[in-house]
């Protein structure tokens, strides 16, 4: 599904990702640990399509098409979703009003009819208990006094109401207690299935308690430097990155 | 018909010659004390003249490609009812006037609301029916001796409307005044005057708003002075989507006694030269103004907002939001003058500015004055003059939603802060339909 090949990019003069190779298949959830700039963020925000960044060579397929080639509502179109590490706020526009423009956006890219009002309310009611949000949150201005927690909620009820073929999940931890975490996790399991893909961008084993991957990959100074199963996660939490730092620069 | 005094290079001069040849006419009204009013009037406009950017309030407003133009003071018109037809705002009811050329034209206007409600006028008949009413609030409030543009204004103006909402009355009709100039022919000026007089726990919504029709310009200089007695509120909205080439300087002075309230919304979408004045009076305890703006100039408008909030008596309230979007090459300026008086101890003031500048051409001055002689108040202020947040759009279109629609959808939210304070419905339609379109664009 997700072909990523000796990718490399730079924000200004500073080159972060270094020629990452990943491949990622239908199905399958793969974790993305690694120490504190090791360039996680910077991965998630290439796929994204954020604008910031120079992608100076490499490529990204994304079901046979280059994915760098495109505007990031071109991405969002072809399947790609991303859970921001810190969801912005949008003042004035609902969360309902927000979520109705991007589906039917896309519905319209992929040449659907669009939702009418009634279709639009059924999906978000569907949808609304799979991460068990209330809907004064989603009358509200899309993040704008939201806790972390409602926040991050938000993001997977997005990701719940788009069904995209490939979530990215940056740091979606973050900032959350035990139960909130649950909840989210709970909700990204809930849209497992063989179609689809997910990346789970994170620094602690923590959240692949709940979200279990099927691979675990380390990301270090720009590079995938060591993969491997679930266990690897666990491994990490007990020892720390040091062990693989060492690794790594002895190559 | 009046004669037009085309033929003058200076308008200045134009519009003395136009004073003194009206006056010529005149009979014995010539020495009433309205009349001597207006010449001192005249006669302060002829001194201060027209002002220069070295005047500290017209800085960045500078009305020399207006004084330059050729106008006719011709209010004559062969409008009819149906070329209103295409100005229509739709689904509007209520009291609807009609002013062409600054005249009252009642054979195109419908007043529905019943006199023991509200008594509206034209001004021209209220100066010579009404004159002790006129002689008792006509000028009070509207300050003449600063403003050139004032002055002119009392010296000049023929016509308008006169409001009159009797104590303990709620007016449940809006009033809506229509200001078109029909420059068809001619480059048009006007100098429309208006009188609201609101009684003691009396309650009235009213609207201006002014459009031109036609390819040549327009200039308005309109005065609108408006009373609240004790715990009268009112609901009072200044729409323009003039055309690019209507020029137009606006006064309104409000002066509130004890506990009044005073809404205001100020919108300007379009036209090429536009300052708009708004000074309130708080000259009551718990008097509260609240005073909302929306300017959204592109190509070469200039939009200038100047606003003054006095508070001369204690436990007042006064709370303003004007909101800007600049594109093109358009220039934008937001003056806001807070006054709390040594006497009004316990006052609460908050004003704030927002602007999004979309183009690298487009610029914005913001100027807030706070002058404050009692040391028992709250007073904030704040301004902020930026782009497009490029996260939020990033966000946006992460989520599929085209650059542009993000765009058009951040800004209509930006704007709808100040439109969803307006209560007359079919006009919040109407601008938000109008808003829409400009940013669609």
């Amino acid at each position: 599904m997700l072909s990523i090949s000796n990718l490399h990019a730079s924000i200004g003069e500073k080159e972060i990702l270094r020629g990452l190779n990943l491949e990622i298949n239908a199905g399958e959830v793969h974790a993305i640990m690694g120490p504190n700039g090791a360039g996680k963020s910077t991965l998630a925000s290439v796929l994204a399509g954020r604008e910031d960044y120079d992608v100076t060579s490499g490529s990204v397929v994304f079901d046979g098409k280059d994915l760098l080639d495109m505007a990031p509502e071109e991405r969002a179109a072809e399947g790609i979703f991303l859970a921001f590490q810190y969801p912005i706020e949008i003042p004035g526009v609902s969360t309902t009003n927000f979520l109705k423009t991007a589906l039917n956006e896309i519905r319209k890219y992929r040449g659907q009819d669009s939702l009418d009002a009634v279709q639009f309310l059924k999906l978000m009611k569907e949808k609304m208990k799979l991460v068990n949000i209330d809907q004064s949150l989603l009358s509200r201005s899309l993040n704008e006094g939201f806790s972390g927690g409602e926040k991050k909620r938000n993001e997977i009820f997005q990701m719940a109401m788009l069904e995209p073929k490939l979530a990215i999940l940056d740091e979606t931890d973050s900032g959350l207690d035990i139960d909130a975490l649950r909840i989210v996790a709970d909700g990204v399991n809930k849209l497992r299935s063989p179609e689809r893909a997910t990346i789970v961008v994170t620094h602690y084993q923590r959240l692949l308690d709940y979200i279990v991957p099927d691979y675990v990959h380390v990301l270090y100074k720009g590079r995938i430097v060591k993969s491997g199963p679930k266990e690897l996660a666990l491994e990490l939490e007990e020892k720390g990155y040091d062990w693989i730092k060492a690794e790594a620069e002895a190559i | 018909m009046t004669p037009s005094y085309a033929s003058y290079n200076d308008f200045k001069e134009q519009l003395l010659a136009s004073f003194r040849d009206n006056e010529e006419r005149m009979n014995g009204e010539r020495k009433s004390p309205l009349h001597q009013l207006r010449r001192s009037a005249l006669k302060q406009f002829e001194q201060l003249g027209f002002p220069t950017i070295r005047h500290e309030e017209w800085k960045y407003s500078n009305v020399n490609s207006l004084i330059k133009e050729n106008f006719a003071l011709d209010t004559a018109s062969s409008l009819t009812a149906e070329d209103l037809v295409p100005l229509e705002i739709p689904n509007l009811e209520g009291n609807i006037l009609y002013f062409v050329n600054g005249i009252y034209h009642p054979e195109l206007s419908r007043i529905v609301s019943p006199s023991e409600q509200v008594q509206i006028t034209s001004f021209a008949d209220s100066i010579k029916a009404d004159t002790e009413f006129m002689g008792a609030h006509f000028a009070r409030y509207a300050d003449y001796q600063d403003s050139a543009f004032t002055a002119l204004n009392t010296a000049m103006a023929s016509d308008g409307v006169v409001v009159r909402v009797p104590a303990n009355t709620t007016v449940d009709q809006p009033i809506i005044l229509r200001f078109i100039t029909d420059a068809r022919i001619s480059n048009i000026t006007s100098q429309p005057r208006n009188l609201v007089v609101i009684g003691k726990n009396a309650e009235v919504m009213m609207a201006e708003s002014y459009r031109t029709l036609g390819e040549n310009s327009s200039f308005v200089n309109v005065v609108t002075e408006i009373v609240l007695d004790r715990d009268a509120r009112m609901q009072y909205y200044k729409v323009l989507n003039e055309t690019a080439k209507a020029y137009h300087i606006g006064t309104t002075q409000v002066h509130q006694a004890d506990n009044s309230h005073f809404y205001s919304a100020s919108i300007t979408l379009n036209g090429q030269f536009v300052r708009n004045n708004l000074n309130i009076v708080l000259n009551g305890q718990h008097a509260e103004a609240f005073m909302y703006g929306l300017y959204m100039p592109n190509g070469r408008q200039h939009v200038d907002n100047h606003t003054l909030v006095d508070h001369a008596m204690p436990n007042s309230y006064s709370n303003e939001l004007y909101k800007g979007i600049l594109d093109d090459n358009s220039t934008g300026v937001f003056n806001g003058k807070i006054f709390v008086r040594p006497d009004a101890q316990k006052t609460n003031a908050y004003q704030s500015c927002k602007n999004v500048v979309m183009s690298p051409g487009a610029s914005m001055n913001t100027k807030p004055q706070l002058e404050i002689y009692a040391d028992d108040v709250k007073c904030s202020h704040g301004t902020t003059t930026g782009q497009l947040n490029d996260e939020a759009l990033f966000y946006m279109r992460s989520r599929g939603i085209p650059k542009d629609e993000a765009r058009t959808l951040l800004l209509y939210a930006f704007s709808q802060d100040v439109l969803s304070q307006i209560k007359i419905k079919p006009i919040r339609e109407y601008l938000e339909g109008v808003v829409r379109e400009k940013l669609t664009k």
